[in-house]
């Protein structure tokens, strides 16, 4: 056991001392809220802007179609298919005469063909349009329908759970968003850090020193140590990247203006309630207040101890088998990636389940995959951010999580093997059935 | 006295040979022991056998009058494998410390053993250059002292001169002189004869995973003599084939002659003599353990069995 302490203490401080890891661990942060922040500004402002001409004998879409910030309606004279790029219009919308309630189609021809979304606003506008005139012609008034459009607006969906006597109350948006944020990390943990192991136990190899470390160490040792001690580097690198970014917004919190931050906290005080408080309170503190009371909804101590659960689960999951391939690899990538291919199959697999999870967290689709343990660290933390033991009862937990314990037992078993075998191979190209062929046989 | 290491009908095989079968001898303390044979002969399954890195498929291996035990023994044993090398990034001190820790020294014991060795070797200034900084006679003389820095009672060495200069060979091999007289074993794993000549006290032969020669180098010579000397004399002589002796080969002033059954070296001398030759040099041939080797295992496609073996 001392011998794998020794091990484990040799690989954590060879990379955490590494200049590189350093400079990713301090980078990272900011280049995520970086690129938060860009993407956010993008896709606000970098948005086309259509000028159309608008041909309508009806003559009553006029009053009713709105602009956007993106499209500029005009109703201009004399404008047609053939001249109205030089008139200075993007494109031009040709509106039929509506025979009583036949279906009608308009076009819409373009220099520049226009995107989908772009397209589906418009149609909703002239179907907005229409509906508002029919609704005039029947006697309603234009001012009428403007104030019943505002007031409208005010009514919001909140959720609650019956859990027994206690009712508790439900967000599905954040349990989506926990879904996929937990899906994406571990995802990505699992390639960054199982191709690190990888790497790592492929170093004895390139450095020819395997045989050396063997005549000192059972080759379990070894590989456990590397597993181990890569784990801890990239649960250090975790740790930091968490600590970073709740610091940095802390301190963007502090910049806001100052009647922001007082409102955000009167309304945390008046727990959101419609008065005379609410109304005067800009949207940003409205927004800054939702996204603080929906995140206190979820149940922090139960999700946090899961995904600590299934991220260590995952990982030593996976890297065993890495661990398998970096030990037959020689010096040539190309082996790497072809004997790579069983193990990154499921890890893609389970994340794009893991997306369609996060929306259909009770399908049989879903239970499978949670139980599963290729792709039961991700799937799982999807459905149990929906809640427990509301969508994922105590015993699924249970089950999923004891199953992965045995995967994982298993998995670091059947590399222990094959890596004992591997690591002395020089030079002869092996593929899965042989590896598989090694596990089975006496030593 | 009990020998340090015996190995009792050592078997390992694989699915589709033999690598070695049924292989038995005894090595004892304080000899430099030759470990020889061809490619593909068994002696690296045997020497990984003997550090506890393979486990025989059947026999025993009584170390210092135990059964050996992998777990227990592995500070006793010291081993430079063919395929050494070392982390490349690593600082030398820190690597040194590292090994030396695995084999179970405790930190203050392993940095006062590095630092005895480093200053006989001359290697003092290179504690904090990285491994790849060295020349490949540089690494070579790291790796031998981070095999030796343990004191084991037995050193085992797989082709340990591949890429020294004549220098860093002859420093090596003093040390082993040095390490043998201070009361450790030394196996010596080569297929360069003239090396194990110089060297070592005892050999085995091993071929086609089985033993075929066991004994002092001087028994073995011995055993393979052909009764053939050299005769040096002052002019060329051309010496006639006679009932005595016949000439194997005629150079200049020396003449080799193979000795006839049923008569003696001095019968030689006496005719000598008698024809008033100048002899200045008379001396027994033996046969050197290169052409002992040749002999043995050629035609035995031991060469092939290594080819089949990657297969």
């Amino acid at each position: 056991m001392h011998k794998i302490w020794l091990i484990i203490q040799r690989e954590y401080t060879t990379r955490v001392k590494n200049k590189r890891f350093i400079l990713v661990t301090f980078l990272m942060p900011v280049l995520i809220i970086g690129f938060g922040f860009g993407f956010g500004y993008l896709s606000a402002t970098g948005t086309e802007h259509r000028k159309i001409a608008v041909v309508d004998p009806n003559g009553f879409i006029k009053t009713s179609l709105k602009n956007t910030s993106q499209i500029e309606f005009s109703f201009p004279m004399q404008v047609d298919t053939l001249n109205y790029n030089e008139k200075g219009f993007t494109d031009i919308l040709i509106i039929p005469k509506f025979d009583g309630e036949k279906k009608t189609d308009y076009i819409l021809r373009s220099k520049k063909s226009m995107g989908l979304m772009l397209q589906n606003s418009i149609t909703d506008k002239i179907n907005g349009a229409i509906e508002d005139q029919m609704l005039q012609e029947s006697g309603i008034q234009q001012s009428t329908l403007d104030s019943i459009h505002k007031a409208s607006q005010f009514a919001e969906l909140k959720a609650y759970e019956d859990k027994g006597s206690s009712s508790k109350e439900s967000n599905a948006g954040l349990a989506m968003g926990i879904g996929y944020a937990s899906g994406f990390l571990i995802y990505i943990t699992l390639f960054i850090y199982g191709s690190m192991v990888m790497r790592g136990v492929m170093e004895e190899k390139t450095n020819r020193i395997a045989e050396v470390i063997i005549s000192s160490v059972k080759p379990f040792e070894l590989m456990m140590g590397k597993i181990i001690g890569i784990g801890a580097v990239g649960l250090t690198q975790f740790i930091m990247w968490i600590i970073l970014i709740l610091s940095l917004s802390s301190v963007a919190m502090g910049f806001l203006p100052a009647d922001v931050q007082h409102q955000v906290a009167s309304l945390q005080q008046s727990n959101g309630q419609m008065g005379a408080g609410m109304m005067q309170a800009s949207d940003a503190a409205k927004n800054i207040y939702t996204f603080q009371h929906t995140i206190q909804t979820a149940n922090w101590p139960l999700i946090l101890t899961c995904f600590v659960f299934y991220f260590l689960g995952g990982y030593l999951f996976y890297s065993a088998l890495f661990a398998a391939v970096g030990s037959v690899v020689n010096e040539d990538p190309q082996d790497a990636q072809s004997l790579m291919f069983p193990i990154t199959m499921p890890i893609i697999f389970s994340y794009l389940i893991t997306n369609m999870v996060t929306q259909n967290p009770n399908t049989p689709l879903a239970f499978w995959a949670s139980i599963i343990p290729f792709s039961s660290p991700m799937v799982m933390m999807a459905r149990i951010a929906y809640g427990v033991p509301s969508a994922v009862s105590y015993w699924e937990l249970a089950l999923s999580m004891s199953i992965l314990i045995g995967g994982f037992l298993f998995t670091t078993w059947l590399s222990g093997k094959i890596y004992r075998t591997g690591i002395l191979l020089y030079g002869k190209k092996v593929n899965w059935k042989t590896m598989i062929k090694w596990a089975f046989k006496k030593q | 006295m009990n020998p340090i290491l015996s190995l009792q009908h050592l078997k390992k095989y694989y699915s589709d040979q033999k690598a070695v079968d049924d292989i038995s001898f005894d090595i004892q303390q304080g000899s430099i022991f030759g470990l020889l044979g061809p490619n593909g002969a068994g002696k690296t399954t045997l020497l990984r056998m003997i550090t506890g890195i393979f486990y025989p498929d059947g026999g025993d291996i009584i170390l210092d009058g135990q059964k050996f035990n992998p777990v227990e023994d592995i500070q006793k044993i010291g081993y430079m494998p063919e395929e050494r090398g070392m982390y490349k990034k690593m600082k030398i001190g820190e690597q040194a410390l590292y090994l030396a820790q695995l084999k179970g020294l405790s930190k203050s014991e392993a940095t006062e053993k590095i630092k005895y060795w480093f200053k006989k070797f001359e290697m003092e200034s290179w504690w904090n250059k990285k491994v790849e900084d060295l020349s490949k006679g540089m690494s070579q003389k790291l790796q031998f002292v981070v095999t030796v820095l343990h004191e084991p009672k037995l050193i085992i060495l797989d082709e340990p001169f591949s890429g020294l200069d004549p220098i860093n060979a002859n420093l090596i091999k003093d040390e082993i002189f040095n390490l043998a007289k201070k009361g450790s074993t030394i196996i010596f794993s080569t297929h360069r004869m003239e090396q194990v000549e110089e060297i070592c006290d005892h050999i085995v032969l091993v071929n086609l995973g089985k033993k075929i020669l066991d004994g002092t180098v001087a028994e073995v010579k011995q055993q393979f003599k052909e009764n053939i000397f050299t005769i040096q004399t002052t002019e060329p002589y051309t010496i006639q084939d006679n009932p005595i002796f016949s000439v194997v080969k005629t150079e200049k002033n020396k003449t080799q002659v193979k000795i006839q059954s049923g008569y003696q070296s001095n019968d030689v001398l006496n005719y000598l003599l008698k024809e008033k030759v100048n002899i200045i040099g008379y001396n027994e041939l033996l046969p050197s353990l290169n052409e002992i080797f040749i002999q043995l295992v050629e035609g035995t496609h031991a060469s092939t069995r290594a080819f089949q073996a990657e297969n």
